[in-house]
C-alpha cells in the first residue's frame, strides 16, 4: 500500500482550479519529485498534503487513512519550506528541536538528536549559532534538519535549493540523494528545475496547469516526453507538427526519419538536438546558415537558421563546431526523434 | 512620533494587500464566494477579535461624541442646524475660529521652518551622539501639554528667564504659544521627513548628475519630489495638533489669545452654555475629520514606488565648512528649543527664597487646605494609579484592534482601522465633555466611580498601541506558523511560540507609550477627574491658577517630577526598540 496517496485531489481558488483531479501515490521509501513551471500547483499540491490548504473535492489518505479533517500538526509530515522559515528569534538549535519539543521529547533527548541532526547535515556544533548569520546553503542544511528532526513518516520540500546558486545546488542535490538513500526517508518535493528533479528523484512527476501531464523514471521522461508541453519544458525547442507516414515525417523542414511503430498521422514530432548531425553538403537534407552558438561546457549548442523553416538546434562537439555565419549541411537521425502525443498546445 | 515611523514602515505591506484587495474586488462574484469559503473561518474569528474593540469605542467615543451632537443641535425635539450658523456669527466665536486657524497655520509653518534642517541632519550627517540627540528631541512630543506650558512660562513668562535677564516677557504675546507648538512638534516633522529622508538612496540623485543635473536641480528634481508628501503628511499632523491645542494655550494664551479647544472648555466649565459648546465641538469634529482625510489623502499618495535603501547606510560625516555650520546650527537650535526650557523649568522648581534646595518638592506633601483637599503629592500616585489602569485597557483593546486588522480584509476592516485613528485628533476636551453628559446615568453611571479617568485616557492611547502593534503584526510571516504546525504546533501553541516572543517588545512599547499619553493626558481629564483625586496635570494647572511663589515653585516642582517620569519612560522604549527586525532578511 503507498504511504501517501491523493484522490481526485482538487483546489480551487477563485474559479479556477489549481489542483485539478489529482490522482498520486508515494510509495514507502520513494523519491519522487513534482516537476513544472511556476503557477502549475505544485506548491499547493504540498500543501493540501501537509493540511495546510483544504481541498474542494476528493482525498488525501497516509498510511490508508483518509486525512480529512486532520490539522497540519497532527498528520505527522514534514515540509521544508521555499524559503526555509527558520524561526529568527531562535538559534540553530531552537530551531532544530522545535518539532520534538512539540512532540514531548525531553532536554536530553532533544540535545542528542540535534546534535546527530546537524552533524548528518554537515553543521557539526552549530547548535547556538543565530540563523541571521548563515549563509543561503547552511541555513538550507538547518531547515533540513529541522523538518527531519520529529521523523516525519513523509518529508516534503518546497524548491529544496531554489535560492542556492549553481555550483553548490549541484553539490546538495548529490548530498541530499545519498542522505534519503541512507536514511530511507520518504521524499515529495516539488521543483522548477528539472536538473534537479532528475538528480534527486525515483520518478518524476510533471505538472502543468494543476493537472499530471506525465508520471515517469527520470530516464523514461526524459527520453519519451509525454506531449509537446512536457517537451518544450524539458528543455528541447526542436518541436514542429508533422504528418507521419510510415518511418518519414513531413516536417517544415523536409522529411525526417522517425523510428518504427511511431503514431501514423498529423502529429507533432521533437528533434533531439543530438539527433541533428552536421553532415558534408552531399549528404545533406537540409542547409542551415549557423546563427549562433552557445558554449555548453562539454558540447556546443549550435542555432541554426534553415532558408524559410523554423530554427533548428543541434548539438556538436566543442572542436568541430562551426563559425556564426558557416553554411552547414544537416542530416536527421531516427533514434534522437519522437513522436508525440497530440497534448493541448502550450 | 511613532506615526512616522510606522507609516513608513506599514507602506510596503499596506501597498501589498491593497493591491490584493484591489484583485480580489475586480475579480467575478463567484471567486469571490468561493474565496469566503475558504476564509470563513478566519473571517470569524477576526469579527470576534473586533467585537471588543468596537464595543469599546461605540460606548467610549461614538455614544458620548452623539449625545454631544443631540446636546447642541436638538432643542424641544426638533433638530436645530440653524445653531451652527447662529453660533459662528456671533463675533467673539468668529475671533475664536480665525485665531486657531492662524495660529495653527503659523506654527506649522514655523515648525517646518525650524525643523526641516533638523530632519536633513538627523537623515544624512553621522555624528557622535546622534542617537541619544535623537531620543533627546523626541522627549517634548510624549511631555504632557501642562509641563510644556509650565516650561515656557518659566522661560518666557512673567518672573521668567528671560524677564529677569532682559525684562522681555512673551507671555502676553503669540510668541509663546508658537513656540511651545515648535517645541511640542519638532520630533513630529524629523521623525517623519527625516525617516523617510534616511532611506532615500543617494545614488538616485547621483544618477541625475551624471546625467549633467547641477548639485541644486538633482535635489530639486529627484529628492525633493520624493520628500513632498512626507512633509505633507507631516505638516499636516502638526496642523492637527497645533489645531486642537489645549493645555498649552490654556497655560500661555493670555484673554484674546482662545483656541476652539479652550473655548469649548470655557464654555462648558465657566459659562455653563453646554448648548454653544456642543456646537464648537461639531464644528472641531469637523474640523478634525477634514484634516484626518486629507491626511489619510496624502498617505496613499505617499505610497509610489520609492527605492527606499537602510537609513545606516546613506548617513556620513559631514564635509566642508557649510556642512559643519549646518550641524552647529541645528544642535544650537536643539539646545535653546529643546533643553532651555526643560532646564528652566528645572531650575524654578529648585529655585526657592532661602536659595536652591528642595523645598517646593517637600512643600508638596503638604495639605494647604486651599488649593487641594488632599497634598499635592497625591495627584502623583493618583497618576501613576489611572495611568497604569489606562495602560492595562488600551493594551487590550489595542492588542485586539491589531491583531484584526492584521489581514486587513475589505472596506469593512478598514473603516475600522480609520476609527481608531479618530481619537488621536478629535478634541480630548470633547471626549472628557462628552463623557460627563453621558456616563452618569444608570446602566453607564460611572462618573462617581474611579475607573472614568483612566477610560478617557485609554482611548487616547489606544491609537498608539494599533500603530506600533499593526507593522510589527503584519511583519510576522503567515508561513512561520505554518512551519510550526507542520512541526507539530496546535494553533495556540505556534502563536505562542512564533507570534508572542516577536510581538511581545512591540507590546512593551506600545504599553510604554500609552502610559506617557495616559500620564499626560489633560483636556478629558481636566473634566472628569475628581476634586480629591487630581491628577499631576491637572495639579500643575490648579497651582498655576493661584498667586503666590509657593504655588509657582510647586507648580514647577510637580512639572519636573512629571517631565522625568514622561523623558524616562520615552528613554526606556528608544532603547528597547529593535535596531532591524531581522524577519526575512535574507
Amino acid at each position: 500500500m503507498a504511504l501517501l496517496e491523493l484522490d481526485d485531489a482538487t483546489v480551487r481558488f477563485g474559479g479556477r482550479a489549481v489542483l485539478d483531479d489529482v490522482d498520486l501515490a508515494v510509495a514507502e521509501h520513494e523519491i519522487v519529485c513534482v516537476l513544472g513551471p511556476s503557477g502549475s500547483g505544485k506548491s499547493t499540491l504540498l500543501r493540501a498534503v501537509a493540511g495546510l490548504q483544504p481541498l474542494d473535492g476528493g482525498r488525501v489518505s497516509l498510511d490508508g487513512r483518509d486525512q480529512t479533517g486532520v490539522p497540519a500538526h497532527k498528520r505527522g509530515v514534514g515540509l521544508m519550506f521555499q524559503d526555509h522559515q527558520l524561526f529568527p528569534q531562535r538559534d540553530v538549535g531552537g530551531n532544530v528541536a522545535f518539532g520534538l519539543r512539540m512532540h514531548g521529547a525531553s532536554r536530553d533527548e532533544q540535545a542528542s538528536r540535534v546534535r546527530e541532526l546537524l552533524a548528518l547535515v554537515g553543521l557539526p556544533g552549530a547548535e547556538h549559532r543565530a540563523v541571521a548569520a548563515l549563509s543561503g546553503g547552511e541555513q538550507q542544511r538547518v531547515a533540513l534538519a529541522r523538518a527531519l528532526a520529529p521523523r516525519p513518516r513523509l518529508l516534503m520540500l518546497d524548491e529544496p535549493l531554489g535560492q542556492l546558486d549553481r555550483s553548490l545546488r549541484e553539490r546538495l542535490v548529490v548530498e541530499l540523494r545519498e542522505l534519503f538513500g541512507d536514511l530511507g526517508t520518504t521524499v515529495l518535493a516539488v521543483t522548477h528545475d528539472q536538473g534537479e528533479a532528475f538528480a534527486l528523484a525515483d520518478r518524476v512527476v510533471v505538472m502543468r496547469d494543476g493537472r499530471i501531464a506525465q508520471s515517469g523514471t527520470p530516464l523514461e521522461v526524459w527520453q519519451d516526453p509525454a506531449d509537446e508541453f512536457v517537451a518544450r519544458f524539458l528543455g528541447f525547442d526542436n518541436v514542429v507538427p508533422a504528418s507521419v507516414t510510415g518511418e518519414s515525417a513531413d516536417t517544415p523542414w523536409g522529411k525526417v526519419p522517425v523510428p518504427a511503430g511511431a503514431p501514423q498521422g498529423p502529429g507533432t514530432i521533437l528533434v533531439r538536438p543530438a539527433g541533428v548531425r552536421l553532415v558534408p553538403a552531399a549528404d545533406a537534407q537540409l542547409t542551415c546558415t549557423v546563427a549562433a552558438r552557445t558554449f555548453r561546457g562539454t558540447h556546443v549548442a549550435l542555432h541554426l537558421q534553415p532558408a524559410d523553416a523554423p530554427r533548428l538546434e543541434a548539438a556538436c562537439a566543442l572542436r568541430e563546431a562551426p563559425e556564426p555565419g558557416a553554411e552547414v549541411g544537416v542530416a536527421f537521425d531516427a533514434a534522437e526523434i519522437v513522436v508525440l502525443e497530440a497534448g493541448p498546445a502550450s | 512620533m511613532d506615526l512616522a515611523r510606522t507609516e513608513v514602515a506599514d507602506k510596503a505591506v499596506d501597498k501589498a494587500v491593497d493591491k490584493a484587495v484591489d484583485k480580489a474586488v475586480d475579480k467575478a462574484v463567484g471567486r469571490a464566494v468561493d474565496q469566503a469559503r475558504t476564509t470563513r473561518a478566519g473571517s470569524a474569528a477576526r469579527l470576534g477579535l473586533m467585537a471588543v474593540p468596537v464595543a469599546f469605542f461605540g460606548v467610549f467615543f461614538a455614544y458620548p461624541v452623539a449625545a454631544i451632537v443631540e446636546r447642541g443641535l436638538h432643542v424641544d425635539g426638533a433638530w436645530r442646524f440653524g445653531r451652527i450658523l447662529d453660533v459662528l456669527g456671533q463675533s467673539d466665536i468668529r475671533h475664536v475660529l480665525w485665531f486657531t486657524v492662524w495660529q495653527a497655520l503659523a506654527s506649522t509653518a514655523l515648525t517646518l521652518l525650524i525643523a526641516l534642517p533638523g530632519a536633513y541632519v538627523f537623515a544624512r550627517f553621522d555624528f557622535p551622539g546622534k542617537q541619544v540627540l535623537r531620543a533627546v528631541v523626541t522627549v517634548p512630543f510624549v511631555l504632557p501639554t501642562v509641563v510644556v506650558g509650565t516650561a515656557f512660562l518659566a522661560l518666557l513668562g512673567q518672573g521668567g528667564l528671560l524677564d529677569e535677564l532682559w525684562g522681555v516677557r512673551l507671555d502676553t504675546t503669540v510668541w509663546a504659544i508658537l513656540l511651545a507648538h515648535v517645541f511640542f512638534n519638532y520630533a513630529v516633522v524629523v521623525r517623519t521627513v527625516g525617516g523617510l529622508w534616511a532611506q532615500l538612496d543617494p545614488r538616485q540623485e547621483e544618477a541625475a548628475r551624471m546625467l549633467g543635473a547641477s548639485r541644486l536641480a538633482a535635489w530639486r528634481k529627484v529628492t525633493l519630489p520624493a520628500l513632498v508628501p512626507a512633509v505633507a503628511a507631516a505638516a499636516l499632523m502638526v496642523f492637527l495638533f497645533t489645531f486642537t491645542s489645549f493645555g498649552v494655550v490654556q497655560i500661555l494664551g493670555g484673554p484674546g489669545f482662545s483656541t476652539l479647544e479652550v473655548e469649548i472648555y470655557r464654555q462648558t466649565a465657566q459659562i455653563l452654555d453646554l448648548s454653544t459648546a456642543a456646537v464648537l465641538t461639531v464644528v472641531q469634529f469637523a474640523a478634525v475629520g477634514l484634516i484626518l482625510g486629507v491626511h489619510a489623502w496624502t498617505v496613499r499618495r505617499r505610497e509610489s514606488t520609492l527605492r527606499l535603501v537602510d537609513a545606516a547606510q546613506t548617513a556620513r560625516r559631514p564635509r566642508g565648512a557649510g556642512q559643519w555650520a549646518l550641524l552647529g546650527g541645528v544642535l544650537a537650535t536643539v539646545v535653546v528649543l529643546v533643553l532651555l526650557p526643560l532646564g528652566v523649568l528645572v531650575q524654578r522648581s529648585l529655585d526657592t527664597p532661602d536659595g536652591y534646595g528642595f523645598a517646593y518638592f517637600r512643600a508638596l506633601g503638604d495639605a494647604d487646605g486651599g488649593t487641594f483637599l488632599v497634598p499635592p503629592i497625591d495627584a502623583i500616585w493618583n497618576s501613576l494609579e489611572y495611568a497604569l489602569a489606562a495602560t492595562g485597557i488600551a493594551v487590550v483593546i489595542g492588542g485586539l484592534a491589531a491583531a484584526a486588522l492584521t489581514r486587513r480584509a475589505g472596506r469593512l476592516v478598514r473603516g475600522f482601522d480609520a476609527l481608531l485613528m479618530l481619537p488621536l485628533g478629535v478634541s480630548a476636551v470633547t471626549v472628557g465633555f462628552g463623557f460627563l453628559i453621558t456616563l452618569d446615568e444608570p446602566p453607564l453611571d460611572l462618573r462617581a466611580t474611579w475607573i472614568l479617568v483612566p477610560l478617557a485616557q485609554a482611548l487616547v492611547g489606544v491609537p498608539f498601541v494599533v500603530r506600533t502593534m499593526l507593522p510589527v503584526l503584519r511583519a510576522v510571516d503567515g508561513r512561520l506558523r505554518e512551519a510550526a504546525a507542520v512541526l507539530g504546533a496546535s494553533p495556540l501553541r505556534a502563536w505562542r511560540e512564533v507570534d508572542l516572543p516577536m510581538v511581545r517588545r512591540a507590546l512593551l512599547i506600545a504599553a510604554g507609550f500609552a502610559f506617557a499619553v495616559s500620564l499626560g493626558e489633560f483636556g478629558a481629564t481636566v473634566f472628569i477627574a475628581r476634586p480629591d483625586n487630581p491628577t499631576l496635570p491637572v495639579a500643575v494647572a490648579r497651582l498655576l491658577g493661584r498667586a503666590g511663589d509657593l504655588n509657582y515653585g510647586q507648580a514647577m516642582a510637580l512639572s519636573t517630577v512629571l517631565m522625568v517620569v514622561c523623558a524616562a519612560a520615552l528613554l526606556l522604549l528608544e532603547r528597547m526598540r529593535p535596531a532591524r527586525a531581522s524577519t526575512g532578511e535574507f
